[in-house]
C-alpha cells in the first residue's frame, strides 16, 4: 500500500492553527458578550453560536460566497493577488469557523461563574482592565477556557464540509484526515480509510481523556476543592 | 434533580420516542393501505430509483419527463454522484433500480459482484473530454497552456472515483505533461464540482465533459481531446438485480436506447452509440 501520511500533518497544522486563532477570537468575544448589558445580547449570542448548529455545507457555502473570487471580501483580496480559496488558509478557516464556537460557549460559561467582587476589588486596587483580564479573569476561568480550547481542537480535527467546499482536495496541502477518509473509500480504498479511521480515533479519543484528567487535576487542585 | 423531576424527565423522554415510533409506522400503514386499495383499481404507481452519473443531470431531467407523459404510473426518481460513489452505493444494498454509469469500470464491478439483472447491460452512450475556462478569461488556449504560472488551479475529478477525472489524467498522461501540472490540481468529487469551481473563477481551468461545457454559460471551451489520448467513454446503463420493479426498470433501460431519447440525448452534446 502507497501510503501518504500527509494528510496527518496536514490535519494537525490545520487543528492546531484554527485553535490558536478560536481560542484569542473566542475568548474575546466571550468576554465582551458577557460584559454588554444591552437589549441585543441575547441574538449576539445566537449570532455567534451559529456555526456549531448550521451544517458545514451551508458554512461552507457562505465562506465560498464570502472569500471566493467574486465574494464580498474575496475581490478584494484577488485584487492583491492574494486567493483563499483552495489553500491551506481556506481549510484553517473552516475549521476555525466551526470550532469558534465550542470556545466561545465554553469561555463565556466560565466567565460567567467569576465571582465579580474579586473583579471589583482588582479595580479598587486601581489595576487595569488588560491586566484585569489576563491575571485575574484568564487565571479563574482558566479551566473551562482550557476545555473549550481542547473540544475547539477536537472540532477543528474533524472539520469535513465546510472544508472540502472551501479548501478542496489538494494531496499535500488541504487534504485533511476527514478528507483522505472520504476519498479513499470513495475510490475502494477501504485498508488506507480503515487506517486514517483508527488514527484519528485515537488522536481525539487521547485528546479528550487527557483532558479530563487535567481538568480533574486543576478543580482538585483549586482551594476550594483541596480535600474533595 | 428530585425524584419527580426525574420521573416527568424519562416519562417525557419515552414518549417522545414513542410518539416518534408511532408515527413513522403509521405512515407506512398508510402508504400500504392506498397501494393495496390503487392497485385493486388497477393501476399500479410504481417509482424507479435510478441513479445515475452527475453529468447526465440535465439531460435525465428531459428524460424523466418524456418517459413519464408516456407511462403515467411510472415516477423516476433521480440520484446524481460520481459512478464510484453510486457503484459503493449499489453494493452497499442501496434500493436502487437502474444505474447509469459514466466509465464501464464501474459497471463492471458490480457485474463481477453478481448485482446486474442478466442481459439488461447496454453500453449506449458517448462522450468527450474538453479543457473549459471561466468565460471572459482568455490566456489559455490549449492544453499546454497550462503549464503557464498565470494558471494556479485546475480542477479535475478525483481520477480514482470519477470517471471525468480518470479520462482527463491518462489524456494528459498522454501528452507528457501530467506531473509537472500535479501540483496544481484540485480534486473534485464529481465532474459537476469542477464546472461549478470553473464557473465561479475559483479554479483557472478545469476537465469537464463536453456534455457539461453545453449545459452552462458561464465557462468556454478551449480544448477538445484528441482522439485515442483516452480510454474511449461508454455510459452503460443495467437493471440492479435486486430490483423490486426488474420488469419496469426493464422498459426504462430500453427506453434510453430508443429514438426517441437519442433526440434528447444528441441535443444536450452525448454521443449515441447504436
Amino acid at each position: 500500500m502507497n501510503m501518504d501520511f500527509s494528510p496527518f500533518w496536514i490535519s494537525l497544522k490545520t487543528a492546531f492553527t484554527a485553535t490558536v486563532l478560536t481560542f484569542f477570537f473566542g475568548i474575546s468575544a466571550a468576554w465582551l458578550v458577557t460584559k454588554y448589558r444591552g437589549k441585543l445580547k441575547g441574538i449576539v449570542d445566537g449570532l455567534l453560536t451559529l456555526p456549531m448548529i448550521l451544517p458545514p455545507t451551508v458554512l461552507g457555502f457562505f465562506l465560498l460566497a464570502v472569500f471566493g473570487r467574486k465574494g464580498l471580501i474575496g475581490k478584494l483580496l484577488y485584487s492583491l493577488d492574494i486567493q483563499i480559496i483552495f489553500t491551506w488558509w481556506a481549510a484553517v478557516l473552516a475549521a476555525a469557523v466551526v470550532a469558534f464556537p465550542l470556545m466561545y460557549k465554553t469561555a463565556r460559561g466560565a466567565f460567567e461563574q467569576i465571582d465579580m467582587n474579586i473583579i471589583y476589588a482588582a479595580r479598587t486596587l486601581g489595576v487595569s482592565e488588560w491586566i484585569i483580564f489576563w491575571r485575574v479573569i484568564v487565571p479563574l476561568a482558566w479551566p473551562g477556557i482550557a476545555a473549550g480550547a481542547v473540544l475547539a481542537f477536537a472540532r477543528a480535527l474533524g472539520e469535513f464540509g465546510a472544508t472540502l467546499m472551501v479548501a478542496g482536495n489538494i494531496p499535500g496541502k488541504t487534504r485533511t484526515i476527514p478528507l483522505a477518509i472520504f476519498f479513499a473509500v470513495e475510490g475502494g480504498e477501504m485498508d488506507k480509510a480503515l487506517l486514517w479511521v483508527a488514527l484519528i480515533f485515537f488522536i481525539s479519543l487521547a485528546v479528550i481523556v487527557l483532558m479530563n484528567y487535567w481538568c480533574g487535576y486543576q478543580r482538585k487542585s483549586m482551594p476550594a476543592n483541596r480535600g474533595r | 434533580m428530585t425524584g419527580k423531576k426525574k420521573l416527568n424527565v424519562i416519562l417525557l423522554v419515552y414518549s417522545v420516542i414513542f410518539l416518534t415510533v408511532f408515527l413513522t409506522s403509521c405512515d407506512m400503514t398508510i402508504r400500504s393501505t392506498i397501494n393495496t386499495k390503487e392497485i385493486s383499481e388497477n393501476s399500479k404507481p410504481i417509482e424507479l430509483t435510478v441513479s445515475a452519473a452527475a453529468s447526465l443531470k440535465d439531460v435525465m431531467e428531459e428524460i424523466k419527463a418524456a418517459y413519464e407523459k408516456e407511462n403515467s404510473s411510472i415516477t423516476l426518481t433521480f440520484n446524481f454522484g460520481s459512478s464510484s460513489s453510486l457503484q459503493k452505493q449499489i453494493e452497499q444494498g442501496a434500493a436502487v433500480d437502474v444505474f447509469v454509469s459514466a466509465a464501464t469500470k464501474n459497471m463492471d464491478l458490480l457485474a463481477e459482484k453478481g448485482l446486474i439483472s442478466e442481459g439488461t447491460r447496454k453500453d449506449f452512450l458517448g462522450n468527450k473530454i474538453v479543457l473549459v475556462v471561466p468565460s471572459g478569461t482568455s490566456e489559455i488556449s490549449d492544453f499546454k497552456d497550462l503549464l503557464n504560472d498565470n494558471v494556479e488551479k485546475i480542477g479535475i475529478g478525483e481520477p480514482k472515483s470519477v470517471p471525468a477525472g480518470q479520462y482527463s489524467e491518462e489524456l494528459l498522461q498522454n501528452l507528457g505533461i501530467v506531473d509537472s501540472l500535479k501540483s496544481k490540481f484540485v480534486y473534485a468529487k464529481d465532474v459537476r464540482e469542477v464546472l461549478l469551481w470553473v464557473e465561479t473563477g475559483n479554479a483557472d481551468a478545469g476537465f469537464v465533459y463536453e456534455t457539461d461545457a453545453k449545459a452552462s454559460d458561464k465557462v468556454r471551451v478551449v480544448a477538445r481531446a484528441p482522439e485515442g489520448m483516452h480510454t474511449p467513454i461508454f455510459y452503460p446503463a443495467a437493471v440492479i438485480k435486486e430490483s423490486k420493479n426488474i420488469k419496469e426498470a426493464e422498459e426504462f433501460v430500453k427506453f434510453l436506447y430508443s429514438d426517441k431519447a437519442k433526440t434528447i440525448f444528441e441535443k444536450y452534446g452525448f454521443l449515441f452509440i447504436d
